[in-house]
């Protein structure tokens, strides 16, 4: 059975989780940080493994 | 800025000529502060308070324009209570605890940050700063130690083994006078650091910031109010906060680049007003342009010379991170200050301070730093982050918890070598290294008590009554709980994890030195010696 998309925080410290990616990017053109954020997203996306899980994550990034 | 934005009620004081400028030679103080901004006038107090007797110098005459400081945290108003001064400053001021975040037309999040009960100061007063800084003189001028000298503008400084000399310009002309130990509160341009050629370190971050006040009526409550890209704003955030008197603080982001001339033009000023504050009436009283940047003195200490306050640390104002760690730098100083110069520990005491205020300015640059890159991203990448967050957390509560519009004054956690680590278990809210929680209490009298406010100017051990005789302890007050005070709803049980026999070793800070399970004289002893900077 698969889970739903988790909305909630899982980060104790959100601030730091933030600054970590944004940090990850600092010093990268425009070009480097897109493919960067491609690399990272296949990566995260692989970790969690679940087709059902990554619709609607994609669902809510596309929603206005 | 414009005629009509002056503001009139500024305090004026006079220029008094001192015994010092007549003495053949400089006379030597044991204190003297540079500059009676917030930060100064409480590092005087304290003193004062101590029996220290204190020289306070200021260049100016007057208490500022302008409202400038804003923003009173908890932690400030409990450290402006024991210095005698909090209660004006509470009743004046605007207490709120509603955040509310907008992104362009839409509230995207709101935090509330309505204390847990049980505490005697509210989580934020917001008070124009010469409010503030008026009852801080009166409460000065009620203190004999303390000697205020307006218009007394510092020029020189040097020091040797014994004393700091300091250069002093007035109205009658020059003179010098001499101070065991300096304290430099005078602020972001501080004179005594320029004397002393030193610079900051650390990452910079530049930003330039509109501030109009304008009295009005409002329609809605006591709240702080942050929008990023409004609609009124041209695409930058702004701020709105409550102050007394009806007047309410705006801020607006304009840019580094921006012309601050043109900025402050009356009708430039009214148009960005207007548009905010859609066709309410207003009266603006005052206008200016501030920059900021992030940064610190690599060392707070340079000999007898202490820095404090802005002049030592400077972070952006979102989070009211300024002036709120400029009263606990105050506060770690002051009695430490006192000790070394009674005798009763070493000058290295006072390294201290430099070690755990360092390690405070750094936590405090950190979440200013982040709330910065949040606010203002510095790449196109950082930008799509930063709104996608924005976006999301209209739908996501992962998202409103990255949303940082500044994350509010809460004092840090510091590692000390004051500290004796813990070897017993607690939980509860204080911790090592961090002023203790307050607590409502009930003392023998039935009087009600707060815990904070239990607390002398020496170090107390706050013992739990364990049906044996309370113990005592040389050179500090033993202050129990079931025999002085009673916890009548729980709270420092809870806070405390406090349990029948437990004890707490609480600096004149109030900060949490040491904790055990059970009274040990000789390992109380060890952690007074270590916390007092006696240890070997």
């Amino acid at each position: 059975m698969s889970q739903d998309l988790i909305t909630e925080t899982q980060f104790p410290d959100p601030d730091l989780a933030y600054n970590t990616i944004i940090g990850a990017h600092r010093d990268l053109d425009d070009e480097a940080s897109g493919r960067l954020n491609a690399k990272l997203v296949l990566i995260l996306a692989n970790h969690i493994g679940d087709m059902h899980v990554l619709e609607q994550a994609l669902a809510l990034a596309k929603e206005e | 800025m414009a005629e009509a934005y002056q503001r009139q009620s500024v305090y004026a004081f006079s220029y008094r000529r001192s015994a010092d400028q007549d003495a053949a030679e400089p006379v030597t103080h044991p204190v003297i502060v540079v500059g009676a901004g917030p930060i100064g006038l409480a590092a005087a107090i304290d003193l004062g308070q101590r029996g220290v007797p204190v020289v306070l110098l200021d260049d100016a005459d007057r208490i500022g324009e302008g409202s400038r400081g804003l923003c009173y945290s908890k932690r400030s108003l409990e450290i402006l209570d024991r210095l005698g001064a909090a209660k004006d400053v509470v009743e004046k001021g605007v207490t709120w605890q509603l955040g509310k975040v907008f992104f362009r037309d839409d509230q995207v999040y709101q935090f509330d940050l309505l204390p847990e009960g049980g505490h005697k100061m509210p989580a934020f007063v917001n008070l124009q700063q010469y409010y503030l800084e008026k009852y801080m003189v009166d409460r000065a001028a009620g203190l004999d130690e303390i000697e205020i000298r307006w218009s007394n503008r510092v020029t020189g400084v040097e020091q040797d083994g014994e004393a700091v000399t300091v250069t002093i310009e007035t109205p009658d002309g020059p003179y010098k006078v001499r101070a065991q130990y300096l304290i430099a509160a005078d602020g972001a341009r501080s004179t005594v650091r320029e004397l002393l050629g030193l610079d900051f370190v650390g990452k910079i971050f530049q930003d330039k910031f509109l501030i109009a006040d304008v009295r009005m009526e409002a329609d809605f409550p006591a709240e702080r109010r942050f929008w990023f890209e409004p609609p009124f704003s041209g695409g930058q955030s702004a701020l709105l906060h409550k102050q007394a008197d009806d007047v309410w603080r705006l801020d607006f982001q304009i840019g580094w680049d921006a012309d601050s001339e043109e900025e402050t033009k009356p009708e430039n000023v009214e148009r960005r007003v207007r548009q905010m504050l859609k066709g309410r009436n207003y009266e603006l009283v005052w206008v200016s342009v501030y920059t900021f940047q992030c940064k610190r003195l690599e060392k707070f200490r340079h000999g007898r010379i202490l820095f404090a306050g802005d002049a030592a640390h400077q972070v952006s104002p979102f989070g009211a991170r300024g002036a709120n760690t400029g009263f606990e730098d105050s506060d770690n100083l002051g009695w430490k200050l006192e000790r070394v110069l009674s005798g009763s520990s070493p000058d290295s005491l006072l390294d201290t301070y430099d070690l755990e205020r360092v390690q405070a300015a750094d936590y405090n640059i950190g979440h200013s730093t982040r709330s910065t890159d949040f606010i203002t991203p510095k790449s196109r990448t950082s930008k799509y982050f930063r709104d996608g967050v924005l976006q999301l957390s209209r739908k996501a509560p992962f998202a409103q918890a990255m949303v940082n519009s500044g994350r509010l004054s809460d004092p840090a956690t510091i590692d000390s070598p004051l500290n004796t680590p813990d070897t017993d278990a607690f939980a509860g809210s204080a911790r090592l290294g961090r002023p203790v929680p307050d607590a409502p209490l009930v003392d023998a009298e039935g009087n009600e008590r707060w815990l904070t406010n239990c607390f002398g100017n020496d170090f107390t051990l706050l013992y739990v009554e364990d049906g044996v005789p309370a113990p005592e302890v040389e050179g500090m007050d033993v202050l129990v709980v079931g025999r002085d005070v009673l916890d009548k709803d729980g709270y420092l049980a809870r806070r405390f994890d406090a349990t029948p026999g437990a004890c707490y070793l609480i600096r004149p800070d109030h900060h949490l030195a040491a904790r055990w399970r059970q009274f040990d004289q000789a390992k109380v002893a060890a952690a007074f010696d270590r916390a007092t900077g006696r240890a070997a």
